[in-house]
This record gives C-alpha cells, sequence and structure tokens, in this order.
C-alpha cells in the first residue's frame, strides 16, 4: 500500500524542488501588488479585466487564498509524507551492526588505507584499540574467524536525524499558525485617557469582542526628543468586577499580558471636547455645555437640542477652531452654522434671540491599542528553536564513521582502515589522514604502507 | 578623530585590497603582494570595528539616554554587512589558505562600503535616536543575524563566480592560464556549499529573530510584509539548493548559479524592498 504512485508523488524531493519555486514564485505576486484594499480599487487601477482576474484569484488577500493555502498543504503533506518514507531507513542506519559490515565493502570506500605489520592479529588488535582510543574513536571489535577482526567506531550517529527536526520544526510552526488563526483573533481599540473599555474591535471586520474584563487607560502620555517622539506610554489598569487587579506601563515593545491577552502600544489620537454656551437674550439665561463632536445633547427644560456636526480642532500656534453646529428649538426652522472661538453667532428668533458662544475646548489624548490573542505563538517557538537546533545539528555535524579490519595472511598482518562521513567528505577526509598519519607514526605497530 | 573618518579610511583600506587581490590574482603577483592584500583587509576590518564602535559611543554622547548600537538604518546596515564580510574572508583565507577567493569577496565588501558613503548625504549618515518601533534588544538580535546570513551569501555567490569562471574558462585554457591558478573546482564548490549553509542558518535565525520582535511588537510574528515575503523567498531558494545537494547530489555549475540568483534574491531583499516596495521596513527608504 506504501508504495503506490501516490505515496511515491508526495514522497519525492521533485516534489518539494517544484513546491520551494512554485511558492517563491507566487509569494512574489503579493509584495507587488497591494494586499487588502478594495474591490473597486483594483478594478480602477488595474482596469476590468486584469481587476475582476485579481478579484476571482483572491490575489487582493493572496496569503489567505485557497490556492495558496493549498499550495502549503501541499508542502506539509510533502514533507510529512518524505519524512515517514525516510525515517525508517535512517533508524536502520543509527542502530545497525556496523561490525557485521562485509571487510569487502571496506576496499570500495572513498577514504581507505591498506598497511601491512609484523605484528600478530591479537597484537595488532590490542595496539590498534590504544592508538585508535588516543584518537579519539573508541573502537567496538569482533573476530569474525581466527584469523579476521574487525574494529569499529563512530561519532555522533543521532545526527542523521537532524534534518527530520527542522521538518517536524516546520510542521509544529505551521500548527501553532493554526491554533493562532482559529482559537485567537487580532483587534483594536482606543481608550480615552480616564476611560474604559471592556470590548475590543477585531481588526477586518470591525465586530465587537467582549473581553470579559475591563480595560482603563489612566495615563496616556509622548515623550519627544525634538520634534520627533521618542516615547508612547499608557498606564493601564486591568479590572475584575470593579476590583483593580494589574496595572502597568505599556510602550511599544513592551506589552502587557493578561488572560492570553496581549495589549499593544500602538498609536494615539487626540480628542476635543467643545465648550459652548448658549444665552437667551431676552431672558438673561444662559447655559454651557462640554461636548465632543458628533454628539447631540438637550438644555433640560427648554426645547433647544443642538450638537456638533463637524469641527476644525484648534490649530497649534494660535489656539483658534471652528465649530459646525445644528440648533433646534422648536420655535422656527432648525439652522446649522459655524461658529469660531472670535465671536459669538446670533439666532434670532420670533421672541428672542440666541447667543450661541464657542469659549474654548478641552483636549484629551486616547491611547490606540493593538490586541492580541494568540494562544498558538508557544508553538512557532517552540518549531524555531527547534529548527535552529535541527539545522545546526544538520549543518554542522556528521555521522563519522571507521572501521578497521585486521586479516592475517600467513606471516604477515594485513590492516585496513576506511572510514565514511554522510557529509562533509572534505573535512572526512582531512580527519582521515590525519589519523592514518597517527597509527603510521606508531612505533609499536610498525606500519608499512601498501597499495589497496 | 570621528567615526566617520574611521570609516572614511576603512572603505580606502577595503578598496586597497579589492585592488590587490584583484591584481594578485590577474598578474600573479609576487607572494609579498598577498601579504600586504591580507593586511589591507586586517586594517580595514579594524578601522571599520574602529568605525562601528565610535559610532556607538558617539551616539550615547549625542543623544545622552538613548544611544544605541549603530545597527539602525540603510546606511548603518551596509556598514556592518562590509564589515562581516571583511571577517568572513578572513575565516575563509585563514582556514582555506587561499587568496585568489579575494579577488571575488572583497570588491562586495567595497562595494558596500562605497555605496554607503556616498549614496547617502550627511543627513541620511548622521546619527539619530530611535523611533519607538526600533527601540528593543531584538532590533541588535535581528539585524546581526540577517546581516552575517547575507554577508555570507555575498561571499557564497562570489564563490560562484569564481566557479563558474574556473569552469568555463579555465577548461579549455591552458594550464599556467590564470583560471587555473584558482582553487580546484571541487574545492570551489564545496567551500560555495558551506558558505551557503552558514548563511541559511543564519538567514533563519535572522528570520526568526524579525518575528518574535514583530511579535514583541505589535502582536504579529508574521504579517506577509513585502520585506518578511521576500526573506521567505529568498529562504525558499537556498532552501531548494540545499534539498537538491542533499538528495540530488547537485553540485558544481548548478551550485554556483543558485548561489549568485540566491545573491539577487538577498540583494533585492536588501535594498530593492525598501526602495520598490512599501511596507514595515521603509525605513531605509528615500
Amino acid at each position: 500500500m506504501k508504495k503506490n504512485a501516490v505515496w511515491r508523488f508526495f514522497a519525492s524531493v521533485k516534489l518539494a524542488l517544484f513546491t520551494f519555486f512554485v511558492l517563491a514564485a507566487t509569494s512574489i505576486i503579493g509584495t507587488v501588488i497591494p494586499q487588502n484594499s478594495s474591490s473597486a480599487e483594483y478594478l480602477r487601477y488595474y482596469g476590468q479585466s486584469a481587476g475582476k482576474l485579481i478579484l476571482l484569484l483572491d490575489i487582493n488577500d493572496m496569503y489567505n487564498s485557497w490556492w495558496f493555502v493549498s499550495l502549503l498543504i501541499l508542502f506539509s503533506v510533502n514533507l510529512i509524507v518524505c519524512s515517514i518514507e525516510r525515517l525508517p531507513n535512517v533508524w536502520r542506519m543509527v542502530v545497525m551492526d556496523n561490525l557485521a559490515t562485509d571487510p569487502a565493502r571496506l576496499r570500495k570506500m572513498g577514504a581507505r588505507k591498506l598497511f601491512v605489520t609484523p605484528l600478530t592479529r591479537e597484537a595488532a588488535v590490542e595496539r590498534l584499540q590504544v592508538v585508535l582510543g588516543k584518537a579519539g574513536w573508541r573502537p567496538r571489535q569482533r573476530d569474525l574467524d581466527g584469523n579476521n577482526s574487525l574494529l569499529f567506531s563512530q561519532k555522533s550517529p543521532w545526527v542523521r536525524f537532524g534534518v527530520y527536526l527542522v521538518h517536524l520544526s516546520v510542521l509544529i510552526i505551521f500548527t501553532g499558525a493554526i491554533i493562532g488563526s482559529f482559537m485567537g483573533y487580532k483587534a483594536s481599540v482606543y481608550i480615552p485617557e480616564g476611560g474604559a473599555v471592556d470590548y475590543v474591535y477585531e481588526t477586518g471586520t470591525g465586530e465587537p469582542i467582549p473581553l470579559g474584563f475591563t480595560v482603563r487607560c489612566d495615563k496616556f502620555d509622548i515623550e519627544y526628543y525634538d520634534v520627533r517622539p521618542k516615547e508612547y506610554r499608557s498606564d493601564l489598569t486591568i479590572l475584575e468586577n470593579g476590583r483593580e487587579v494589574l496595572k502597568k506601563r505599556i510602550i511599544v515593545n513592551d506589552p502587557l499580558d493578561y488572560k492570553g491577552l496581549t495589549f499593544y502600544q500602538s498609536s494615539y489620537d487626540l480628542q476635543y471636547d467643545y465648550i459652548v454656551s448658549i444665552k437667551d437674550q431676552t431672558t438673561g439665561q444662559e447655559k454651557t455645555f462640554q461636548l465632543p463632536p458628533r454628539r447631540q445633547v438637550g438644555w433640560p427644560g427648554t426645547d433647544i437640542q443642538f450638537g456638533i456636526v463637524s469641527d476644525h480642532p484648534p490649530n497649534n500656534k494660535w489656539g483658534s477652531f471652528s465649530l459646525k453646529i445644528w440648533y433646534s428649538d422648536n420655535k422656527g426652522p432648525a439652522r446649522t452654522f459655524v461658529v469660531d472661538n472670535s465671536a459669538p453667532v446670533r439666532i434670532e428668533r420670533p421672541d428672542t434671540s440666541m447667543l450661541i458662544t464657542a469659549k474654548g475646548y478641552e483636549r484629551y489624548s486616547r491611547t490606540g491599542l493593538q490586541v492580541a490573542k494568540d494562544p498558538g505563538v508557544w508553538y512557532v517557538y517552540t518549531g524555531c528553536t527547534l529548527m535552529l537546533l535541527g539545522l545546526l545539528v544538520t549543518f554542522f555535524l556528521a555521522h563519522r564513521r571507521i572501521w578497521v579490519h585486521v586479516s592475517r595472511h600467513g606471516e604477515k598482518t594485513e590492516v585496513l582502515v576506511a572510514g565514511h562521513s554522510n557529509k562533509n567528505k572534505v573535512g572526512f577526509e582531512n580527519a582521515f589522514d590525519s589519523l592514518v598519519d597517527q597509527l603510521q607514526d606508531d612505533e609499536q605497530l610498525q606500519l608499512s604502507g601498501k597499495t589497496s | 578623530m570621528t567615526s566617520s573618518q574611521l570609516l572614511g579610511l576603512g572603505t580606502f583600506a577595503y578598496l586597497g585590497a579589492a585592488v590587490l587581490y584583484l591584481a594578485l590574482f590577474i598578474f600573479r603577483a609576487q607572494k609579498q603582494l598577498g601579504l600586504i592584500a591580507t593586511l589591507a583587509t586586517i586594517v580595514g576590518v579594524l578601522l571599520l570595528s574602529g568605525g562601528i564602535g565610535l559610532r556607538w559611543v558617539e551616539s550615547y554622547q549625542l543623544h545622552p539616554g538613548s544611544g544605541h548600537a549603530p545597527l539602525s538604518n540603510m546606511y548603518e546596515s551596509l556598514v556592518f554587512f562590509a564589515w562581516v564580510i571583511g571577517v568572513l574572508y578572513l575565516v575563509i583565507e585563514f582556514k582555506f589558505k587561499n587568496k585568489s577567493i579575494g579577488a571575488f569577496a572583497m570588491p562586495f565588501a567595497f562595494l558596500s562600503m562605497a555605496f554607503a558613503s556616498f549614496s547617502f548625504d550627511a543627513r541620511a549618515q548622521a546619527i539619530e535616536p530611535l523611533v519607538p518601533a526600533l527601540q528593543s534588544n531584538w532590533l541588535l538580535f535581528h539585524v546581526v543575524t540577517c546581516f552575517i546570513g547575507y554577508a555570507a551569501f555575498a561571499v557564497a555567490c562570489g564563490l560562484g563566480i569564481m566557479y563558474l569562471c574556473r569552469n568555463s574558462l579555465g577548461r579549455n585554457a591552458p594550464e599556467t592560464s590564470i583560471w587555473n591558478s584558482l582553487p580546484a573546482l571541487k574545492v570551489i564548490d564545496d567551500l560555495t556549499h558551506k558558505t551557503i549553509l552558514f548563511g541559511f542558518l543564519w538567514l533563519t535565525a535572522g528570520i526568526i529573530t524579525g518575528a518574535v520582535w514583530a511579535n514583541s511588537a505589535w502582536g504579529t510574528y508574521w504579517s506577509w510584509d513585502p520585506k518578511e515575503t521576500w526573506s521567505l523567498i529568498t529562504w525558499f531558494v537556498y532552501a531548494a539548493a540545499l534539498h537538491a545537494r542533499f538528495t540530488r547530489g547537485w553540485g558544481g555549475t548548478r551550485i554556483a548559479w543558485i548561489a549568485i540568483i540566491g545573491f539577487v534574491a538577498v540583494v533585492f531583499t536588501y535594498y530593492g524592498v525598501n526602495y520598490l516596495l512599501s511596507g514595515l521596513h521603509s525605513y531605509g527608504g528615500p
């Protein structure tokens, strides 16, 4: 069942190379065509046909499109299948009995050297054990028959698993990403100084999400170098059932964590409350209101309703501002007019005239918070750590094996040293050569070279 | 002595080194010249080290309380890039005892310095305090890891070019041609591969440190920002190369070409994205 064509297709490295290429090539599209703009903008900018194609293929949000996600799934399936396909072999390589290696195979290894020694087989084996041990190889030994012995030593066979650790780490990262996208969310909220929220608004949809607790902004502040901002900071308090449970000052790069949610300092804005007074010229009655733009208020005991439709906020230099006010009192048609802080506006009514004055403003800041819930992030971090570990092992360590075959031929003993490394052949050859030199330099072994 | 004077001198030392290595290679000049080339590289690296260190100190003097490591903009990153290439090349030279690689590696280091010195005006070279988003230790980890990777890929690209030259121009040339004075194809191939491995590890670390930083700054470790996406594209290019080599035995001209193509992707990730595409890393832009 394992060896059918579908399995072989998904296990192939060709597919991996293909997926790498296609993922890389298609990823470019999303960096060139702006993402997540409105449909109308694509049609306007790219024209009807190209714009429609972009929308049809979800290129406006391509990294979440069905086809890009399919490519990532293909990538994962390929990763899993090819790892499962190769792991049993790797396992066998790691646990294999290398002393069962046929000595004839040693004669075909890339790194090998044949010597003769006047020592007996037993004496040669004994001495080889010592010299190899001194060179950092601790060999095991097996007598094949009365005339043949094999010595074997290896370094870090488990290195062969390194690449599968890297594969596993990719899957763990993907798992973390999936957990994050299904069980987490990104949102944002503005909180005025002194204000509190128990809802945040989901990014993209704008849907309110209840927090289950309250976040209050006690203070928001900006510090400047000269003109450029140095630090944005908000003093936040978490309240559960009206009780303060946590206080923290957050700045950019130093968020607040509470119950799996993280609150990041991301932006701010300035808001104004305007102080507007209304005076009845006949009765002399006057009332002063403080209100933000786009809110309607009434004067209790009268029919008067008014609101600020829009505002030109105070200009930095002179503090001058202007307000567009809507006014209604059922004594004539509702009026909309502009008032600025230099002069009041008079509204004539059948029995009186009303004087409306823009007296001033109160400025307050709102802190802009990014809110993220991502239960998958620790999977991602675990995956990242394993990936680095796996790459280190895979790239910089090698499974190195050394065999020494000692065989008695009449009066002479032959010593065949052979070795193999699963990678970095050049480095291994150097190590092998220096080992051979060490063996040759040993006076007791009395090795003399022989062409193999 | 100011940091910019030291960095200016470093640029000239790098120019000297690049020219000497090229001369050494082309004219197969005397041994002494090779020693001078190596010395020039060492002096260049020392001058750059001094310049970077002094700039670090100056940043604290200019902006008490808000000084920072000089790794925060395009100019500073190019200087660091040149410094890493110099160091990396010296390590390779000492390890492989071959100076001809210098003719292919040091020009990249010099070009980076030259580009940093001449394409940014005094304002872009000025030491500015960090905007809030950049005030994080992850800035240091992120820039250092990325640029060690980038520098390794620059050297790998040089080695790739070297391989292709040796392979095509040296093939039918007489034994005595300059192309045959280069290391054996097998050696260049192995070295290219090793340099790519080294770079790949650091690029991976660079992407990871960037992701951790992004998550600690605004709660998203990956947002398909053009820079992020291009670093992933680069990662895919090299990942493909490594897979092809490990499992299908790719080597020689193919790996040489991938080393060159990969570095084109690196340059685009590093430089092109800032100027041609918009995104979070546009601080390096004009």
